[in-house]
Formats: C-alpha cells, sequence, structure tokens
C-alpha cells in the first residue's frame, strides 16, 4: 500500500516539477505556477509517508498557500503573457551547475550510507511536539539566527517599499 | 453481522471511512442550498419584505428551483476568457471547504465508530493549510476572465486572504498553548472538562471570528466582489452553473469556518450539562451530540448572514489596516500574555 503510493507521488511530483520548467503545450507562467503548486502538494504526500505530518502541512500552507499564491500575484501584475525567448548566460549556467553538483553528492552520501531495503522504517520523526523541542533546544541557535536573517529581509523589504525617505 | 466480523481493519476503516465521507456530502449538500435559502429569508425578514415564498410549502422548495434554473440556463464563454482556466476555476473554489469538513469531530461517536473521518495529530493545522488553498479559486477566476473588474477582484481577493490567514493563525496559537495538542478531538475534550474556549480567550475568538468573515469574503469584507465598484468582481463574466459553483462554494466556505469555530471555541459537540459533554454510550446519544453540533453551526451561520445585512462595507485601506495593525499585534500580544500566564502558573 505504502509502495505503491510512494511510487505514484514520487512519479507526480517529478512530472509536475518538469512541466513547471519545460512545458511543451504552454508557456504561460500561470500555468508553470499552477504547476508548481502541485508539485509541492505531491511532495507533501511523499512527506505524509514518511510520518513527517507536520511538515507536510506546513509545506502546503507556507509554499501552496502564500508563497505561489504572490507568486501569482507579481506574474499577473506585471501581466507576463509569453514568456520571452531566453538568452544563455554565464552566471546562470556557473549557478545551476554547482547547485546541482552539489545536489547530487548529497544524494550519493545519502543512499551509500544509509543503505537500501524494503523494511526500512522511516528515520524522520514527525511529530509536533518533538519537533518544537529540537527546535527549541538542541538547535536553538540556528533558529534564533533564522528569526533575525528574516527580521532582517523583513526590514528590508519595508524600506524598499517606501516610495520616499525622509 | 458475519460479514461484518470476517473483514480486516484495513477493510472496516475503508468501508466505515467512505460510509462517512458519503453521508457527510449528503448532508453536507443540502445545508448549503438551504442556507441560500434561508440567507434569502432572513434578508427579506431585515429588510421587512416577505421572501421567496410561492415554491412549495413556505417556499421550502426554492433550493430545487433555483438549483434548476442553474442547471438549464445558457453555459455561456465569453470569447475573450482563457478557457482551461476559466473552467477549473469554479470548480477549484468548492474543494477547500469540503475537505475541511473532513477533519471536524462533528458527533462523539455512534456504535464504535467517531464521528470524524479523518482523526489527524495535526487537525488544526491541515484545516489552515487546506483554506489557504482557497484563495486559488477566485484568483484563477479573476486571471481567466481576462477583464478589468474581475482582475481587479481576483487580486483583492488574494491580498485579503493572506493577510487575514495570518491574523486567523496567530488568533489560534494561544489555544493550543491551553490545550497541548494540535488534535481537534482533543481541543473538544480539553473543553469538556473545563470551560469553553470562548470563555478563556475572546480575544481569541473575536480575532478568529473577524478573520472568518474575511476569509468567505463576506460584508462588512466582501471587497473582492462588491458590486458597486467592481461589478460582482471575479465572476463577473460566469454564468449558470458555473457561478452557481463559485456561489455554493462561498457557503460551503462559510459551513465548514462556522463549524471550526464551533470546535474550536464553543466546545464542538458538548454541551456542559445533563452528562452531554462525555462521548455517548449510546445511538440515540450519538444522534444527540451530532444534533448539538448541527444547532451551534447554525448560530453561527445565523451570524454570518444577519451581518451581512446589518454592516456596510469597509473601505479597502480600512480591511488592511484592520488586519495588519490592529489584529495581527493583538494577536502577538495575546499568545505573549498566554505564555506569560502559563509559565507562571505552571512552574511553580
Amino acid at each position: 500500500m505504502t509502495d505503491i503510493l510512494f511510487y505514484i507521488l514520487s512519479a507526480l511530483t517529478l512530472v509536475f516539477g518538469l512541466l513547471v520548467v519545460a512545458n511543451p503545450f504552454s508557456r504561460n507562467p500561470v500555468t508553470s505556477a499552477m504547476f508548481l503548486v502541485m508539485t509541492i502538494v505531491s511532495m507533501a504526500g511523499l512527506f505524509v509517508l514518511l510520518h513527517a505530518f507536520f511538515l507536510a502541512v506546513i509545506q502546503v500552507m507556507v509554499y501552496a498557500g502564500a508563497v505561489i499564491v504572490l507568486f501569482l500575484f507579481v506574474i499577473m501584475l506585471l501581466d507576463i503573457n509569453e514568456e520571452e525567448k531566453r538568452r544563455f548566460q554565464v552566471f546562470g549556467a556557473v549557478a545551476g551547475s554547482i547547485g546541482l553538483l552539489s545536489i547530487a553528492g548529497v544524494l550519493v552520501k545519502t543512499i551509500t550510507t544509509s543503505g537500501i531495503g524494503a523494511d526500512r522504517s522511516p528515520s524522520l520523526e514527525g511529530s509536533t511536539p518533538l519537533l518544537g523541542e529540537a527546535l527549541f533546544t538542541q538547535y536553538v541557535l540556528p533558529f534564533e539566527i533564522m528569526g533575525l536573517l528574516l527580521l532582517v529581509a523583513m526590514i528590508g523589504v519595508i524600506l524598499l517599499s517606501k516610495k520616499e525617505l525622509e | 453481522m458475519e460479514l461484518l466480523s470476517e473483514t480486516s481493519t484495513l477493510q472496516s476503516i475503508l468501508l466505515f471511512g467512505l460510509l462517512k465521507v458519503v453521508l457527510v456530502i449528503a448532508v453536507l449538500m443540502p445545508m448549503i442550498s438551504y442556507s441560500v435559502m434561508a440567507e434569502r429569508r432572513i434578508c427579506a425578514a431585515i429588510q421587512d419584505r416577505i421572501g421567496p415564498n410561492r415554491v412549495g410549502p413556505f417556499g421550502l422548495l426554492q433550493p430545487i428551483a433555483d438549483g434548476l434554473k442553474f442547471l438549464l440556463k445558457e453555459d455561456f464563454t465569453p470569447h475573450h476568457v482563457r478557457k482551461v482556466y476559466f473552467w477549473l476555476a469554479p470548480a477549484v473554489s468548492m474543494i477547500p471547504p469540503f475537505l475541511t469538513i473532513a477533519v471536524i469531530p462533528f458527533g462523539s461517536t455512534l456504535g464504535s465508530q467517531n464521528m470524524v473521518i479523518a482523526n489527524l495529530n495535526v487537525g488544526i493545522l491541515f484545516t489552515f493549510s487546506v483554506v489557504s488553498l482557497g484563495v486559488y479559486g477566485i484568483v484563477l477566476a479573476g486571471y481567466a476572465s481576462n477583464s478589468k473588474y474581475p482582475f481587479l477582484g481576483g487580486i483583492r481577493a488574494s491580498a485579503q486572504m493572506i493577510s487575514y490567514e495570518i491574523a486567523m493563525g496567530m488568533s489560534v496559537v494561544p489555544l493550543f498553548m491551553l490545550v497541548g495538542d494540535l488534535n481537534l478531538g482533543k481541543v473538544i475534550a480539553y473543553q469538556a472538562s473545563g470551560a469553553w474556549l470562548i470563555f478563556k480567550q475572546p480575544l481569541a475568538f473575536v480575532i478568529f471570528l473577524v478573520a472568518a468573515f474575511a476569509e468567505t469574503n463576506r460584508l462588512p469584507f466582501d471587497l473582492p466582489e462588491s458590486e458597486t465598484e467592481l461589478v460582482s468582481g471575479y465572476h463577473t463574466e460566469y454564468s449558470s452553473m458555473k457561478f452557481a459553483l463559485f456561489f455554493l462554494g462561498e457557503y460551503a466556505a462559510m459551513i465548514s469556518i462556522s463549524a471550526l469555530m464551533v470546535t474550536l471555541f464553543l466546545g464542538g459537540w458538548t454541551l456542559p450539562f445533563w452528562g452531554l459533554a462525555a462521548p455517548a454510550s449510546s445511538l440515540i446519544g450519538g444522534l444527540i451530540h451530532i444534533g448539538i453540533f448541527l444547532v451551534k453551526l447554525g448560530l453561527f451561520m445565523g451570524l454570518f448572514i444577519w451581518i451581512r445585512w446589518m454592516l456596510p462595507r469597509f473601505r479597502y485601506d480600512q480591511l488592511m489596516d484592520l488586519g495588519w495593525r490592529r489584529f495581527l499585534p493583538l494577536a502577538l500580544l495575546n499568545i505573549v500574555v498566554t505564555a506569560a500566564f502559563l509559565w507562571f502558573f505552571q512552574s511553580n
């Protein structure tokens, strides 16, 4: 049962993810954003299979419910109807390949060290109180730094959106 | 009966789960259409009119006549719309309210079954994440219509819903600090053993109630459709059954958010007297609990309708001001005060 669900959900995630970046039928940015929503929802399904319910729900709430809505907002307000033909950019290509290589490295390391078997129980523990406790005891410094970063970003946005600065 | 005892756990979960889903939808659909009817009758009473009373006894068959009218009308698609999204949007707007109902305990027990479709440990977070998806139906409708007023309505709706979602989410945090669990069943058990949370967290209730009006796009916060400025906003271009889906989606959202408020603040299916706070041991008791839940739900629906015909519409800047500069700080303050209270009384 879980196996079948895993294959269905990961296939959906991959297909939708592909349709976000390379949709053969439409180059409409809104369509891409909507497929990104579908990708995120299928990924939330994968989190559920890992018993990480909290992550799954937060994934849908934050990304599908807020971030992509803001994407749509921007796309619609800027009125981008057809995506422009992209020129080859050296910076983009370099950044992209570095990102790809790092992710590949992480994947290879995980697969070689964790070992693959049929009856591996999920090592993620998804219950909310445990997650909260870990965040506020063991990982409290990174957590606070993230909070500070977000605060800085927020102040930056407020400054940028002010028309005249006194 | 022999057949039942032979089925495995998985099969019985699937069987009873399916049964509950079918039953809930069978109750919910007439509830939606009759709340439209209630709205028209109450509005008529408030404006000193009679309201629809021609179809059937006391006009009770009016929803059926309305439904038939919607189905038989010409389904007109303007030529300038984006077809796929134009068809998708009404359907998308109906899904989130139904998904929300899935985690709400609408009764204690009937026989050996808990009266909740999915007893999730992250219940409340699930409802918030589903409610946050509700914005897509409206945004897509605004985009698909490809004309000015619907587009403005769609943009307004998304800004409004995102803003009030935050205030709403923050307002319930103190509740769960008191309860110590995100499961909606536990929230009800907590309220059954003590006072209802509306008495312990009145500020949270007020914020949640107002945010609920904004989330369902009801007056005084119906800026996305405001007829007088936007020609009914995101559904200007829609006709016949597609329009009806938006219309029914609004009422379904009202029902689901009312159900959520009943569960969070009014003790769900419990009543603090006549021994109705404990889970039912008999079939009759179970049915009474479902009845109590439906009555409380009806009270909230009445409030929604009543307020719509009593208050004028807010201005858009007032709406944003209220959400961001009043409710969000108040909700944050409520969290800090509750945390201080809990720390002070639990540490010694």
